[in-house]
């Protein structure tokens, strides 16, 4: 195929998948805005008030980018995995393996889906954000970085979700008993210098606590963990993730027989 | 110099759980062919078509798709191939139109050309209606056809049809037949696996029966109908007979009173039945194989094998 033809290939996966959670909004798109909304309100109104400042801003402030990067990371790994898996689960997924679109561009163009889908939730949500405290951006590219790069990472781990799922019970694990444990404990609602030493310290081998951090030094200037070094942990998980989306694909692991 | 759409070179297929489906097969398609590939279920068929879209891996052997070898040019040979598989493996929630245009985007066609061909396909295939609907509402036979026209969208040089009229009432699938004529005299190479015989019959100028994941006979259709060595007629005969008249050298039966079985064999000529019935004032008004001539031969074949590999086994 020209590097033209392989242009539309990308571009016919990816609109499929702009399409299909456009389509089905109120299932994708809604439900986060509202859950987050709840979030805001209970623990940013109610309980945020009580607690008062932490790192230096209020608390309402210092939950706000996390919250984003929450459901950037739910809605970016949600919609590879569920629509990847649909696809193969009906049989569709063979439209593509039977037409010479590389591999690689079938990876990118599911990914960008996810990155798409992640980036318009977190679009709604900082936009939902507004209603309730004011955000005040430290540095704007830190920002669009983190976003990109986590919804890229997010986005690759459902699509390895989607290939070894079985049912769609699989599909529903990883999220409820890895991602969110992880989500929560990974400095959404809290510094990690309010742990004890070995939490903060343990603290460190989650993933999304780089994340978090590098895209709340982006808005409120402050973080927990050094951002060169977040940026450099989140773009050696993409190289291996990808590395082994790759291999899935090439070697046709639970997607040919 | 033959020039061939499909060779198929000692292709093994054994899955993970170690059952072999195919035991090293080789078979020669020619461009322009309409070629039957027929076996009882679990015969390997599928496997074999699965392996040579990819969407199987093989375990040995090598294919050539119109000279270009799956395991180096892949990319070129999946450009010229088109598929239609046994399952309906579209996406139910997409919009006709969307399943086939999707599919004009894999093979890297622009949308504006890929609406074009879509809309021609469609109205061939009478779908053009349904175009924006969702799949998951066209009947069985639509979907089939819907099918058919994602797997034209790119103009492939080889079409491979895998159960193509399974399910499909016969007004619609002799409609299918003629669309799949017409495009294999365009040019184009079809492949077709099918359990109706007739369709395989009519069709098709050469065949290869497949058995337990072997090969058991690979001919030209004229040269393997040849093979029968005894074919069976039913006469429907103006007036009711109350005994079988005696007719040296042909075999006959009464099934009932107003029909008559007729067994004529290789180098009988069934004129000398018409002449002698005739002359014993039997008057046949029609006649019609007893059973299709190629479901005959496909039975026996099949039959032997499994009888041949049984005495292999003890």
């Amino acid at each position: 195929m020209s590097s033209y033809e392989i242009y539309i290939a990308y571009m016919t996966i990816v609109r499929k998948e702009i399409q299909r959670f456009m389509r089905i909004w109120v299932q994708t798109l809604l439900p986060p805005s509202i859950t987050m909304v709840l979030y805001f309100i209970i623990f940013g109104n109610l309980i945020g008030s009580r607690i008062g400042q932490m790192g230096g801003f209020d608390y309402m402030q210092f939950i706000v980018p996390g919250l984003i990067m929450m459901s950037v990371i739910t809605n970016s790994y949600g919609n590879v995995v569920s629509s990847f898996y649909s696809t193969k689960y009906q049989g569709s997924l063979e439209e593509m393996l039977v037409s010479p679109t590389p591999n690689w561009v079938i990876l990118a163009g599911y990914v960008t889906g996810g990155v798409a889908r992640g980036l318009a939730v977190g679009a709604i949500v900082t936009s939902l954000s507004m209603f309730f405290t004011q955000l005040e951006i430290y540095n704007f590219g830190i920002i669009v970085l983190v976003v990109l790069m986590t919804s890229i990472l997010f986005s690759l781990g459902g699509f390895i979700n989607a290939v070894f799922a079985n049912s769609f019970d699989d599909i529903s694990i990883i999220p409820t008993f890895v991602l969110t444990p992880l989500t929560y404990l990974g400095g959404v609602f809290y510094s990690i210098d309010l742990l004890p030493d070995f939490w903060a310290s343990a603290s460190q081998l989650n993933p999304i606590l780089y994340m978090v951090n590098a895209f709340r030094y982006g808005i409120l200037g402050v973080s927990d963990i050094a951002v060169g070094y977040a940026l450099l942990v989140i773009s050696a998980f993409i190289i291996g993730l990808f590395s082994y989306c790759m291999y899935l694909l090439n070697t046709g692991k639970g997607i040919r027989k | 110099m033959t020039n061939y759409a499909l060779q198929i070179d000692q292709l093994h297929k054994t899955y993970d759980n170690g059952f072999t489906a195919l035991k090293g097969i080789s078979l020669q398609v020619q461009e322009g062919d309409f070629f039957a590939l027929l076996g009882p279920n679990g015969a390997g068929k599928s496997t074999t078509l699965g392996v040579v879209s990819s969407l199987v891996n093989k375990s040995q052997g090598s294919i050539k798709v119109f000279g270009h070898d799956l395991d180096k040019e892949l990319s070129k040979a999946k450009c010229l191939m088109g598929v239609v598989p046994q399952e309906f493996n579209f996406n139910m929630f997409e919009k006709v139109q969307d399943v086939v245009v999707q599919q004009a985007g894999y093979y890297g066609i622009a949308r504006d050309e890929a609406l074009r061909r879509t809309e021609q396909l469609l109205k061939q295939l009478g779908l053009w209606d349904k175009r924006n609907e969702a799949s998951r509402t066209l009947s069985g036979g639509m979907k089939r056809r819907l099918m058919i026209a994602r797997a034209l969208v790119h103009k492939p040089k080889l079409l491979i049809l895998d159960e193509p009229t399974a399910g499909v009432d016969i007004e619609l699938r002799r409609s299918m037949w003629e669309f799949l004529t017409r495009i294999n005299e365009q040019g184009t190479t079809i492949i077709l696996t099918t359990h109706y015989l007739e369709e395989a019959e009519s069709l098709c100028r050469n065949i290869a029966i497949i058995d337990q994941g072997d090969i058991i006979k690979h001919s030209s259709m004229r040269d393997l109908l040849k093979t029968l060595t005894t074919e069976v007629f039913v006469f429907d005969l103006q007036s009711p007979l109350a005994q079988v008249p005696e007719i040296q050298g042909y075999r006959l039966q009464l099934v009932n009173d107003t029909h008559l079985e007729v067994s004529i064999t290789q180098g009988q000529n069934i004129n000398g039945v018409f002449a002698k019935l005739s002359d014993a004032g039997v008057h046949v008004t029609s006649m019609r194989n007893k059973t299709n001539r190629l479901e005959e031969l496909f039975v026996n074949l099949v039959t032997n094998n499994k009888t041949d590999l049984q005495g292999v086994s003890v």
